[in-house]
């Protein structure tokens, strides 16, 4: 275990997160404290100098996007905290919601006091319900203390939080979908432009940022942005939270530096495959990410390697699959979750999800047509150029990577030499 | 507004800022396919078919709702581009019921004329039709969501037009669907019927209920004598459907048309039109005068008849009590007509044609019966007749210039005006002013209430009385007079209101492809034919005068009340959501 760091997640465990007074006996609020001491531009500054990438999984500079928020015109703006924590095998939200819910008050209402926001809506995940009196609890007993609410700690900044529930749709984790799913609508992307750091939730300018990027921002304003930088690699610096899962020993969210291998995420960490079965592929970034097999786990879990295999950070996740679950299997799993959750706005992917998943029911029935695979990949390929949004663009990511990796569980012949 | 250089097919090109990739396009002579885009609505990208390749841009791009930006270099015919669409278009097909040759919109419909383009054939998809089941028991449309693409023009029209509120989407995924509520059928909701949904539907699933064998039959009908009205918006839109210029008049080949057809006798809904203002225009005056609701709201339109029927009730009181013209020549016609020409009404069947859905409706209505027979038999709408014309074989343009028999075959300019937004408002006016004043109008045109702005107001003086006016064309724009009402706050004394953006000439039943530019030249025609015509007034009518004289007696008389006005009633749509959640 001694892989794993504790940065974002140094106060888990260390205090009782159903209560402000517990919070503040270890220190809790130092960071507002001290970012309302700054000037906005300081704390942008700082964010960019931690260089810290969007952790809900598009990987955007978290710098840039509050520079942006902040230089965007408007005396109302909102701050959202994306805890719609859906992609499939992610759950490391969870564990800062349920662990440390009081850090990331912190960090919206840092957030909010950057771009100058007046309120914070926490988008929580249906499924994540139980955890919604707890968050209620931290905000009231925030707001009773003042460090929420009007003219915090007497500095003339006033924010409020607002806690909204998602109804159980994967797409609103997608930012234009969960505003248009506080705002009372179904859950659809929508046209960008207008973009939504300058016409979001309620028409106002609004910056969305998801709960591990909140939390490791009220991090570095409370400890500077030395510590955290001093672990990772230069392309990726800082720690990030994983979760792993699958067949692994030793499943659960876990903090680690940029830069370990992929192997000693699952075998040093996750104990390894359970009941000595081999690893057969892993997944990494959700349902939305890409697969990959045993022969790439040297690669260091960082943006740029994973990007030179061809696959992403994401959201966190790394599905661990051992060789009781045949590739074809494991990509209907995926095809079935995007069956469900495809909003049905777009052709691409309302159609496009709907002829894949019966080739994708063919093969594992062994009836494929000769011409299916081409026919899938077609199609895939359709769905990633034009779909309306992120979640068609990358619905088929599992398929096209599984088909790039092991050919041959598709029907396809490819000498040893030529894979990979 | 700034310029903006692009090059779209290597084509250099100026375009404002603010333009479309698919619009810039356009000006190039570049037709982007698509099917979800509608020049009079909202962006909505869903349809996908429109993405182009844009230098820089790894993925595609939607034409339809991307922005040109200076230096932009468009790619609209690359293999990726056309491999996409194309596939795209499969995909579509793979789940549309491929009917076409029954399809009341074969020929005439953009998914069958972009799969010609793309010149589809087989597929190694499997077609599967997903679709809820047939809606078709309202008097007016066909709602078919085995045809529909999902391109969410009519949710649009139905919404941010009309604001009804009644199509929307429901479920997600492979069974996301268009449908009201709940999938009530659209009797069950507040629909109103005015097809609005059906007019910008790019394929089949939303049509007319067609009523074209129901005629034929009865002309068929020895028994039968078969007599039909034509409203004043079918005559500047019917030639569309002969591929005429739009706004073509076309009045003589149409009667000639019908006379061929062999219905017995073709009349005007004009006549029947003026006579609605001399009962409406009076029927104000008395509000005006002796005290009534106020302000008086027009009656002629059933789509917002089913409106104000359903969302305000309470303001009924406020409705012309006066019937449609449909509706006062349906009464006519198994009364006075019968009378005249003595067959039983029994025996006459009465023929509208219209450019409406909701007329269908309007028909259908319990109190729309006069001596014991329903007062219009069938509706048909102006689309339905352009089919009835093309199938029996009759070549409409050469037609030689028919004219409209007596006694109900002379409409004015006032009656004709009917047809576009505005005009029963400055018809009326016309009549109210010389009956109060006794004086002749300086100038017949009230140019105010004219127009495709959504809504119009007005001050007339009449003899000391500022008579304040208002005309709203689209239903959104009534909800907005309406409100006004319920606060109390209405300075009117009279407001037109016809449910379709542009009035009648915008109906719901008129051909295909009737976008705002269509519509002007529809308005712009409507009033070169008031222009024309010797008589602009509806009191100058003779035939209505003799009418008058020799039967009605004096508008707003017994013998008027008992056939052309009537009552509204509140639709009454209470839900029951717990029932319907199961």
């Amino acid at each position: 275990m001694s892989k794993t760091v504790s940065i974002i997640t140094e106060n888990f465990g260390k205090y009782d997160p159903s209560s402000i007074d517990s919070y503040l006996s270890i220190g809790g609020f130092s960071a507002v404290k001290k970012a309302l001491a700054m000037s906005s531009g300081e704390i942008i500054e700082m964010t960019k100098k931690a260089a810290v990438k969007g952790r809900g999984g598009a990987a955007y500079d978290t710098g840039r996007k509050w520079a942006q928020a902040a230089s965007v015109q408007g005396d109302d703006k909102v701050v959202i905290c994306n805890a719609d924590e859906g992609e499939p095998c992610t759950f490391k939200d969870r564990s800062i919601i349920s662990q440390d819910p009081f850090r990331l008050l912190e960090g919206m209402i840092i957030a909010g006091y950057t771009v100058g926001a007046k309120n914070g809506y926490i988008y929580l995940r249906e499924e994540y319900r139980h955890l919604k009196p707890l968050l209620l609890n931290a905000i009231r007993e925030s707001t009773e203390k003042g460090y929420l609410g009007d003219n915090i700690l007497g500095s003339g900044f006033s924010f409020h939080i607002h806690l909204y529930s998602g109804a159980g749709a994967y797409v609103c984790g997608e930012g234009s979908t969960l505003i248009e799913s506080i705002e009372g609508k179904s859950g659809r992307p929508r046209i960008k432009p207008p973009f939504i750091k300058e016409c979001g939730l309620f028409q106002l300018p609004t910056l969305v940022n998801n709960v591990e990027t909140l939390a490791i921002a009220a991090t570095f304003i409370q400890h500077g942005v030395e510590e955290y930088l001093s672990h990772g690699t230069p392309d990726s610096p800082g720690t990030k939270i994983i979760s792993l899962a699958g067949n692994v020993k030793n499943p659960g969210a876990y903090e680690i530096p940029f830069g370990l291998t992929l192997r000693e995420i699952i075998y040093d960490i996750g104990g390894g495959i359970p009941d000595g079965h081999e690893l057969k592929l892993f997944q990494l970034g959700g349902a939305s990410g890409k697969v990959g097999d045993a022969s790439i786990l040297d690669t260091p879990y960082t943006y740029e390697a994973l990007a030179k295999q061809g696959l992403v950070v994401g959201s966190g996740g790394i599905l661990v699959v051992d060789d009781r679950t045949r590739v074809i299997d494991f990509v209907k799993s995926v095809q079935d979750f995007f069956i469900h959750e495809s909003c049905g706005k777009c052709t691409p992917c309302r159609e496009g999800n709907r002829q894949i998943a019966k080739i994708i029911d063919r093969f594992v029935d062994g009836n494929q047509h000769q011409d299916d695979l081409q026919t899938a990949e077609r199609f895939a390929n359709i769905m990633k150029n034009c779909a309306f949004c992120g979640l068609g663009e990358t619905a088929q990511s599992t398929l096209l990577s599984a088909i790039n990796h092991f050919p041959e569980e598709f029907g396809l012949e490819v000498a040893a030499s030529e894979k990979h | 507004m700034k310029n903006i250089k692009i090059k779209i097919d290597n084509i250099d090109l100026v375009v404002p800022e603010g333009t479309t990739i698919l619009e810039a396009a356009k000006k190039v002579n570049i037709n982007i396919p698509h099917l979800c885009y509608h020049p009079d609505q909202a962006i909505k990208a869903n349809c996908r078919l429109c993405v182009v390749e844009v230098a820089g841009s790894k993925k595609l791009t939607a034409s339809c709702s991307s922005y040109v930006f200076e230096g932009m270099d468009v790619q609209t015919n690359t293999k990726k581009v056309r491999d996409m669409q194309k596939g795209i278009l499969e995909l579509i097909l793979a789940n549309h019921d491929q009917d076409c040759l029954k399809c009341l919109r074969n020929g005439n419909c953009e998914l069958q004329s972009l799969c010609q383009r793309f010149n589809i054939s087989k597929t190694n998809l499997v077609d599967t039709v997903d679709a809820l089941p047939l809606d078709n028991t309202n008097p007016s449309l066909v709602r078919d969501s085995a045809k529909c693409v999902k391109c969410n023009r009519c949710v649009d029209a139905c919404q941010k037009g009309q604001e009804v509120h009644v199509l929307t989407h429901s479920h997600r995924s492979i069974h996301y669907n268009i449908a009201p509520a709940y999938e009530m059928p659209l009797e069950e909701t507040f629909c109103v019927f005015c097809g609005q949904c059906a007019a910008v539907c790019p394929v089949g699933a939303i049509v007319e209920k067609d009523d074209t064998a129901k005629v034929w039959d009865a002309i068929y009908d020895s028994d039968k004598h078969v007599i039909v009205q034509v409203a004043p918006a079918v005559r500047v839109a019917l030639g569309d459907a002969f591929n005429l210029p739009k706004g073509s008049i076309v009045t003589g080949q149409m009667v000639a048309a019908l006379r061929r057809l062999g219905f017995n006798h073709i009349f005007d809904t004009n006549f029947t039109a003026d006579l609605t203002i001399l009962e409406e225009g009076n029927e104000l005056i008395k509000r005006v005068t002796e005290g009534g609701a106020l302000p008086m709201i027009t009656s002629c339109s059933p789509g917002w008849i089913n409106f104000i029927e359903g969302r305000y009730d309470h303001l009924l009181d406020h409705l012309s009590t006066c019937k449609s013209p449909q509706q006062m020549f349906g009464a006519l016609s198994k009364s006075y007509y019968a009378e005249k020409t003595g067959i039983d009404p029994k025996k006459i069947y009465t023929v509208s044609i219209m450019p409406c859905t909701a007329k269908k409706y309007e028909a259908d209505r319990p109190e729309m019966v006069t001596n014991g027979v329903q007062e219009v038999d069938a509706v048909l709408t102006t689309r339905e007749l352009a089919r009835m014309i093309q199938s029996a074989g009759i070549d409409f343009t050469g037609l030689e210039e028919d004219q409209f028999d007596n006694p109900f075959g002379i409409g004015t300019g006032a009656g004709a005006i009917f047809g576009a937004t505005g005009g029963v408002m400055e018809a009326a006016l016309r009549t109210a002013y010389e009956v109060i004043t006794g004086k002749g109008l300086p100038s017949l045109n009230f140019t105010e209430v004219r127009g495709l702005e959504g809504i119009k107001e007005s001050t007339v003086h009449i003899d000391g009385l500022d008579l304040k006016v208002a005309v709203a064309h689209g239903l959104g724009n009534a909800k907005i007079l309406l409100k006004q009402i319920d606060k109390g706050e209405s300075p009117y004394h009279f407001i037109e209101v016809m449910a379709c953006p542009g009035g009648c000439i915008g109906g719901g039943g008129q051909p295909i492809k009737s976008t705002m530019d269509v519509k002007q030249k529809r308005i712009d025609a409507i009033y070169q034919i008031d222009e024309d015509l010797p008589l602009r007034k509806s009191h100058k009518n003779p035939d209505v005068m003799r009418l008058y004289d020799e039967y009605l007696g004096e508008p707003l008389g017994h013998k008027s009340h008992e056939l052309l006005h009537t009552h509204y009633h509140s639709r009454g749509m209470k839900y029951n959501f717990s029932e319907l959640k199961k």
